[in-house]
């Protein structure tokens, strides 16, 4: 990576870092949230799934300043972060929250129309079989899902790589802090000479998304063909 | 072992109201579809939970409603056995066969593993995924995977039903030898006469979500009230022995000091098997029959008439090796003066009683 300026290549790193750790720490739950949505009666069901899948229909600014207005120094959720130490506003971690919040509809979907596909008779006959609700889903539903959550988890990472409005309206652009792949492109857009390295990274974008598109396949076609039962 | 089952159970307009209790053996829940026998069993499984009703095996309640008892269904220790296998797609034969065994907090009795997997006829499949196994073999593994758990009663809901002939004369067998061989009461759904007449050892017979009759197979079957299945498919179930085997091809039989002539039956002499006659394919006379191809002929007194649908009626003639049922038209029964109490000779084909309907005890 050596051609590539010494910003741009902090750019990328981070990118890398935020999204990876947007996407693991979310996944747990987009698997909880998805199976509440899909297999589980309860009040409030309508206004669960309207608050996972706000953050893709609100602009990207909104929902950033939202989180401003809530994780900040002196939000009602940042304050106390910010006592304990781990204050997330212009911090690596408030761009994976942004990246995780705008990611999670889409890892939600994928997970929730796989959790759909499984076939409910299977877990009825686990259940006859001795198996817990738990143990049903620990030993049925979750393998026959992984494909949908790998596919989940890809979507997810690729939003977060991708993410600018919420994040730049929460954490800012601080090089080295902040500063992703989409706020550097968009900084160097804006100092006279910088297009060349803008150029550069919208080149390692297209590769990062590119290799992300391949392995999912990869690994999504040897899933799919495990849980088909051949 | 036995199963006590009491259930009230309304969805939109069909009400369940049955109860029955099912001892040692293999209980079959006869009827058409729409009969409620796969509310029965979802119920006893703990698929369903009833509005009403109280379900226990061996005296341990599963579910009362009055006592507000419900034991969820991992907590029942059946083994069901569902029509289309069930199995999990993403672990091998040897996965699906083991699942129970993991939640039974027992250890491996590989002795029992290997028996079944030996009766069952399926040593060459556990490496395979289920996705490459044909209907028959997908039905043998389902039976082994309930088995395996260990259950003490197994609950199988029509498991031949998405099989061809062929596969369910292959498959059934492995319900006598579970019958016979091992001590596991079984009960089973089913609306197959030829079924029933050869696994079960009591019948209920279920109609509109009531029980129109419940008792020993063979009282059950030569009953000519009990025909939920339709007269068409009526027929009486005979307990006979195996006399000798003649190189024509033909087997003899002994019903009650009566020969009876059958397709060749691959058991030996002395075995005892069940027929089932098909009402359809006898035909009465009241002369011992003269210059007739049909080899088979029962003498016996007519116990009932019965009014069918249509043209036909059923005649129920005990004989010396049991009931036999005769549907003919009515007009031929008026012609020949047919009472209660007359005799008669049931005239029977060799070949009209098909393989499937010769089975064992």
């Amino acid at each position: 990576m050596g051609w590539l300026p010494p910003e741009a290549q902090q750019a990328l790193l981070l990118s890398l870092k935020v999204s990876f750790w947007a996407t693991l720490a979310s996944l747990p739950l987009g698997v909880l949230a998805a199976h509440a949505l899909a297999r589980w009666r309860f009040p409030g069901r309508g206004f669960l799934n309207g608050l996972v899948h706000l953050p893709l229909i609100l602009p990207p600014v909104v929902t950033g300043y939202l989180l401003l207005l809530g994780f900040g120094p002196q939000g009602p959720f940042g304050a106390p972060l910010e006592a304990l130490g781990i204050g997330v506003a212009f911090r690596w971690t408030g761009a994976a929250l942004a990246a995780a919040i705008m990611a999670f509809p889409l890892m939600v979907r994928a997970i929730r129309l796989s959790i759909e596909a499984v076939d409910p008779r299977l877990e009825q006959a686990a259940g006859t079989l001795g198996a817990s609700r738990p143990w049903v889903f620990a030993t049925v539903t979750l393998p026959l899902i992984l494909p949908g959550i790998l596919t989940g988890a890809i979507l997810a990472f690729a939003k977060a790589m991708g993410e600018f409005g919420a994040t730049i309206t929460f954490v800012s652009n601080i090089p080295g802090q902040t500063q992703t792949l989409p706020t550097a492109i968009y900084a160097f857009l804006q100092v006279p000479g910088g297009e060349a390295a803008a150029l550069m990274l919208v080149g390692v974008s297209v590769a990062v998304a590119m290799t992300a598109l391949a392995l999912s396949e990869l690994l999504g076609g040897w899933l799919a063909r495990r849980v088909a039962g051949r | 072992m036995s199963l006590d089952v009491t259930l009230g159970h309304r969805l939109g307009a069909f009400a369940l109201e049955a109860a029955f209790v099912a001892p040692p053996g293999v209980t079959v829940l006869f009827g058409r579809s729409g009969s409620g026998k796969t509310s029965v069993v979802d119920a006893v499984a703990g698929l369903l939970r009833p509005q009403r009703g109280r379900i226990a095996v061996d005296g341990e309640v599963l579910c009362d409603t009055d006592r507000g008892i419900w034991t969820p269904p991992h907590r029942r220790r059946l083994g069901v056995v569902f029509q289309d296998g069930r199995l999990f797609p993403h672990l091998t034969v040897r996965g699906n066969l083991d699942y129970g065994r993991r939640f039974s907090g027992r250890g491996r009795d590989r002795a029992l593993e290997a028996r079944i997997v030996e009766m069952l006829g399926i040593g060459a499949l556990l490496d395979r995924r289920p996705g490459g196994l044909s209907g028959g073999e997908r039905a043998r593994v389902g039976i082994g995977r309930a088995l395996l758990a260990r259950p003490r009663l197994i609950v199988a809901d029509e498991p031949l039903a998405a099989l061809d002939q062929s596969r369910k004369a292959e498959i059934m067998p492995y319900f006598e030898r579970l019958r016979d061989e091992v001590a596991v009461p079984i009960l089973y759904v089913s609306h197959d006469a030829a079924e029933v007449a050869r696994l079960a050892t009591t019948v209920v017979a279920l109609e509109g979500g009531r029980v129109l009759a419940a008792g020993p197979a063979a009282e059950i079957l030569a009953d000519p009230n009990v025909v939920p299945a339709g007269i068409r498919a009526a027929g009486a179930v005979l307990e006979v022995r195996v006399a000798r085997h003649h190189p024509d091809g033909l087997s003899e039989l002994d019903a009650g000091g009566v020969a009876l002539f059958v397709p060749r039956v691959e058991r030996p002499a002395g075995a005892t098997i069940r027929v089932r006659i098909p009402a359809q394919e006898v035909i009465l006379s009241l002369e011992p029959p003269r210059g007739l191809s049909a080899v088979n002929v029962l003498p016996g007194r007519i116990e009932a008439i019965r009014a069918g649908e249509g043209p036909g009626v059923l005649v129920s003639l005990a004989t010396p090796g049991g009931t036999v049922l005769a549907r003919i038209t009515r007009r031929s029964a008026e012609r020949m003066g047919l009472a209660v109490g007359g005799s008669a000779h049931a005239v029977v084909k060799s070949v009209a009683i098909a393989r499937e309907d010769l089975g064992g005890r």
